[in-house]
Parts: C-alpha cells; structure tokens; sequence
C-alpha cells in the first residue's frame, strides 16, 4: 500500500511541477504586482493597496472596454456557432472515405502562425485588396469599398482564428450520438428535421456549450485581430493590459486588469464546470489531437 | 540571426508586402522561419543560445531597412574583422523594449547594446540603472560626432557617457502626392492632419509623444511647453474621428502608405525616404518645429564593455557610419564640418550641414519624461474614443 501512495505523485510530479511554475507562481506574481504602486520612470514600488483596482471603476472609460471586449466575444461565439454546426455535423453524417483528410483541413490553419493568418486580411479586406480588386474589375464599385479597420475585420479575424475549435467540439459531441438513435426516430415517425431537433440537437448541447465556452474564452484574451485589423475604437480588454503592461510599463495597473479579467473568466468557467462540466472541453481537445 | 520569432514573421511580411520577395519564396521563407523559430524557441532554445554566446554581443534596433543596413555594413565587417558575432534582434518602439529589458533576469541582463530614440529614452534608462560608464579613450571616433548631439547626453548622466549618438531624423508628414498637391501639404503644415477632406484616409503612429507634439503644433503652441492642455485632448479627440488607423510599427507604417489606404499620416523621415526610393509617390514634409530626434547605440549594463567599445568605435568609423546612413536613410552624427559626407547623404531628410543642430526641436527629456505617466494614460483614453 505505501509503495502505491507515491506511485501517482512521482507520476504526476512533471505536470503539476509545470502547472505550479508556468501558472500558478505566475499568476502569484500577477496577484502581488495588482497591489504594488509605479513611479513616473516606469520603476516598480512594493507596496500594498487597491489603488490601481479603484483606478479601474472610477469611471466608465475602463468598465466600457470590458463590456466591448464580452459584447464582441459573445458576437463572436454566435457566429462561430452559427457557421460551425453546420461543417461538424457534415463529418458527423458524411460516409465518405475522405473524411480523415476533411477533419484534418479543420487542423490545417493551426500549422500557419496565427500572425501571419491575422496580416493576410490586409491582402484580401484592404483597399487595393483581393476583394475590392475584383468588385472594381468587373465594375461593380467605382470606389474601393472601406472594409479594413472596423469591428466586422476584428470579428472576421476573430472569426477565421476560433472556428476550428468550435466545430472539433461539436463534432466530438456529434460523434458520441449513437447513430441507431436517429434510425429508431425515424422509425417512429420523424421526419429528418424532426430526428435532429428531437435527438441530435438535444445530445450535441454538451459539445455545442464547450464549444461556446472554448471560444469565449479565447476571444476575451486575445489582442492581436484588434490590434492589426481593428480601428481607434476597437480595442479590447487585452489591447488595455498589452499597452499598460508595455506601453507606459505600468505593470501594477496592468496587472490588476489582468487579475480582474481572469476572476470574470474564472466565475464564467466555474459557472459552465458547476451546470454543465468541464470535461466536454477536455474530450474534445483530446480527440482534436489524436 | 535570434531574431524573436513574432519579429522574423513580421520582417518576412514587410518584405513581401514591399514586394521583394514572391509568394512562392514567401510560403518557402515562411517555412524556414517557422523551423527557425523551433529551434530557437524549443527545447534546443538554450543549446542555441549558448553556442551563440561565445564570442559575442546582442544588439537590438528598430528592424526592417534599418536593422538590413545594420547587419551589412556594421556587424557583418565587425564579426569579420574581430571574431565578434553581432545577434541582432529588433523591436517595434521604445516603450516595447524597455519593458522586455526590465523584465529581462537581472533587469537588463540579458540585452547589450541598444538603439535608442530620444534623449528622452536615454534618460529613462539612466534612470531606471541601467546605463554603464563608457571609456571614451576607447573610442577614438567619437571626437568625429558632432559636439550638439553629445551633449544632451553627458547632461544626463553627469558627464560620462553611457551611449555614442549614432544618427538624427525626423518624425515628419508623409503624404500621398497623388491624392494631395504639395502646396496643399506645405500651406496646412500640420493641420494637414486635421483636413476633413481626408477623413477615413489619414493616420498616425499610436505614440503619445508624438501625437500630443503635433497637437501642438497644430495649436499653435510650442511642443516643449504646452500652455493649453485642454486645447491638446480636444484636438486629438477631433483628429480622432477623421484617423484611419494608429499604426504600429514601421513595417504597417510603409504597408498603409505603399497599399494607399492612407493619403497623409505621421512618419519617420527615413522610412520616407524608403518608400520614395521604392518608386512610391509619397512626399515629405517638415513643417515648422517637426518633431526632430537624435539616436544612439546604448550600452546597457552588464554588457562586456570590451566587446562594446569595440563595435561603437567600429560602427563611429566613417566609412561604417556613412554606409550605414546610406542604407537606413537616417543623417549620421558624424560632424560634417569634419567629416567629407557624400551627395547622397546631404540630401538624406533632417541632414544639417553646419553640424550645430540650431532649428531643430527635440522633446526636452525632462519635460516629456515627467508627464508621460499622466499624459500617456490620458493619451490611451482619448484614442479609444473617451
């Protein structure tokens, strides 16, 4: 008995040695910095107080962007959504030979960094873009059409970055929907829209509210589509925190932004994890891996 | 070169998007830079390092045409001629480096040399302690600099040096001749930037220095002492509503201009003087007290001193310092009253033939370092949209 008590902590030792050097003692430092007080050089000063927190809601100006950044990742979760189900229930329903080499085109923009996908909308939204070239060529515009450095190119980046992380994790959920299911309701009596909103639709939520979940989470961190194909106002919460942190070095403040951000994602996912569990995540980060 | 991994991608998107480089040559370089960045950044990271470390020193400067002239004609013919091998890697602004130096282990610790913009900066890296002593007899090509640009900097750090001035510019008004006639642009001056037939089509640099400077101007006050800092926001907020896009970095600076997605903007001399090479239509223009700059290689501390003095004496060499001004585009702080410069750098944007700097407005270190706190946070408000 006493030689297996050590068994699983030696084995999990390299995980949790990661997890407690890469987030948590990072995460400590965060914490502690939120408290601390910086000097006009960009010099940190130890110090204790919830200054750079009350500095966060003394107006509306910080508030605003927070509410922007959960206004757009909501946005971007819907549309996600919207064009995700479709293409995972495509390769849940397809019975062609190709479908490995299908699922494996959803992984494929992962291989190209994600800057450079973020940069190529210049080449196709930009005013001497593909887009605007084409509508110009067979004379459709006479002027090229503004479609760069707006909330709908933040979305779109957005967009083009989080799909594939929607529709694996529908797709997981789709597959673990036995397939005699929808024979027996047909069988019943369903028509084919009857049989999906009756036993597919239902059995996919789990994968679908991960999927939703996954995305939002994602969406609230992320800085570089505002950053490169955004406008003057459509910064979000993690533009706030990357021009604190590194524009004016003032890491307390940034900090303190970046503590409040992960209490409003960690109420968020505690949320999720206590209706409807978080282990969907896992199992469809596990499949999009094998 | 150890470039970081996100600054070799955007180096790679620069050049394609300046078209030097084809799309088939654009996905094979993208490839390589992906591998590099493996190794690099991987496991094998610090193998890497440390087979580099022998023998050399880190440099970082401000990237694209500049750090390509660096690398050809002042650290290739360095590690030539000493053995010393020059890691160069880049950053997109000041403030961006100075935050990965301070939270470099020991702060500074792992960075060298550094090219500075700004007495300003200069002065927050004293600052914050990470200036050295140079030994100035260890650099004989220093007496070629111009007095003008040394003295600022010993002000700062009691007389010694921790820095060598290595090139001037300005931080002018880019317009596209195409769209915008050349006595419009030198009529309007820096109310070009606040012409409402540009709206959607104008730009500016994200910095706040720069934008309350031409605020400034645009005023009718003088950027080193602002009397009226309500007339400032109330500006900004104004040419707000008419901005494309604040840019970022040089490279998104050429690619807006070069792509005409803006007509007018913010914008470095030297990176000008680029895209006019280019065959770009673009003029340049200076508008009365234009936010001018002087630039150093500064030695952070820590830095094998040795090794430094060597490669600023090196780099002071006329023959490497001219070399250098051609390919960057960027005057030399060379004295020209001493030192013979050719045609091609006389004509180089902010060039002063006397060597005394007098009509040139630089950002009074004192004056912008104490308000930036206040001013930059203001500044990041109002471009939101507050």
């Amino acid at each position: 008995m006493e030689q297996k008590s050590w068994k699983p902590w030696a084995l999990l030792a390299p995980s949790l040695s990661a997890v407690f050097f890469l987030l948590v003692v990072p995460v400590c430092f965060i914490i502690v910095y939120s408290f601390w007080l910086r000097a006009p050089t960009g010099a940190d000063i130890p110090a204790f107080q919830f200054g750079n927190y009350a500095k966060f809601f003394e107006d509306f100006f910080y508030p605003s962007i927070l509410l922007r950044t959960i206004r757009v990742s909501l946005e971007t979760v819907a549309l996600c959504l919207i064009m995700g189900y479709i293409p995972a229930y495509f390769f849940y329903r397809t019975e062609t030979r190709y479908k490995p080499a299908l699922l494996i085109l959803i992984m494929l923009p992962f291989w190209i960094s994600f800057i450079i996908r973020t940069l190529s909308w210049i080449n196709i939204l930009g005013e001497t873009g593909l887009i605007n070239h084409v509508l110009m060529k067979i004379g459709i515009l006479n002027e090229p059409l503004s479609l760069l450095y707006n909330e709908a190119a933040v979305l779109m980046g957005l967009i083009q970055y989080l799909l594939p992380f929607m529709i694996l994790n529908i797709y997981v959920s789709l597959e673990g929907i036995d397939k005699s299911l929808l024979e027996a309701a047909r069988n019943l009596g369903c028509t084919e829209w009857q049989a999906f909103k009756e036993v597919t639709l239902p059995l996919s939520l789990p994968g679908v509210s991960a999927g939703c979940l996954l995305v939002f989470v994602l969406t609230s961190g992320t800085y570089l589509p505002p950053m490169i194909l955004g406008g003057p106002g459509n910064d979000m919460i993690a533009n706030l925190i990357f021009k604190r942190v590194i524009g004016t070095l003032d890491w307390p403040f940034g900090s303190a932004i970046s503590v409040l951000l992960l209490a409003l994602l960690g109420v968020i996912v505690f949320t999720y994890n206590r209706y409807l569990g978080i282990n969907q995540i896992f199992k469809s980060l596990q499949s999009g891996g094998e | 070169m150890a470039k970081e991994p996100i600054e070799q991608l955007d180096t790679l998107f620069d050049r394609y998007m300046d078209g030097k480089i084809s799309r088939r040559n654009f996905i094979k370089y993208l490839g390589m830079a992906g591998v590099t960045a493996g190794i690099v950044g991987g496991p094998f990271g610090g193998f890497t390092r440390d087979a580099l470390a022998a023998k050399s020193i880190r440099f970082d400067g401000w990237g694209g045409v500049v750090s390509k002239a660096f690398r050809e004609y002042a650290f290739d013919p360095f590690a030539k001629e000493t053995g010393i091998k020059v890691i160069d890697g880049e950053f997109g602004d000041m403030d961006t480096y100075l935050t990965r130096v301070k939270a470099s282990f020991p702060p500074g610790g792992e960075y060298n040399l550094a090219h500075l913009s700004g007495v300003f900066d200069y002065a927050r890296y004293i600052g914050l302690g990470f200036g050295v002593e140079l030994d100035e007899s260890k650099i004989p090509n220093l007496k070629n600099v111009m007095n003008a640009m040394i003295t600022p900097y010993k002000k700062i750090s009691d007389g010694k040096l921790s820095a060598v001035p290595y090139d001037l510019g300005q931080t002018g008004i880019a317009y596209n001749t195409k769209h915008i006639s050349k006595s419009k642009a030198e009529k309007l001056g820096a109310s070009l930037l606040w012409d409402k037939d540009l709206k959607d089509k104008l730009g500016s640099w994200g910095d706040w220095r720069t934008n309350i400077w031409y605020a400034a101007l645009h005023t009718g006050q003088s950027p080193n002492d602002i009397k009226k800092m309500d007339d400032i926001w109330d500006a900004l907020r104004e040419q707000r509503d008419l901005i494309k896009k604040y840019w970022s970095s040089g490279a998104e600076l050429m690619s807006l201009l070069a792509n005409e997605e803006i007509y007018a903007t913010v914008a470095w001399s030297g990176r000008v003087a680029a895209l006019q090479d280019q065959g770009h239509p673009i003029g340049f223009l200076a508008p009365k007290n234009c936010y001018s700059w002087q630039e150093c290689i500064f030695v952070i501390k820590g830095t094998n001193l040795d090794y430094a003095h060597k490669l600023l004496d090196f780099m002071l060499s006329p023959e490497c310092s001219i070399a250098v001004a051609k390919g960057q585009k960027y005057p030399p702080s060379l004295d020209p009253t001493r030192i013979d410069m050719p045609e091609e750098v006389k004509k180089l944007p902010a060039f002063d033939p006397t060597g005394k700097l007098d009509g040139y407005l630089f950002a009074d270190p004192e004056y912008w370092n104490s308000r930036q706190l206040k001013w930059s946070e203001k500044w990041d408000r109002v471009k939101a949209g507050a």
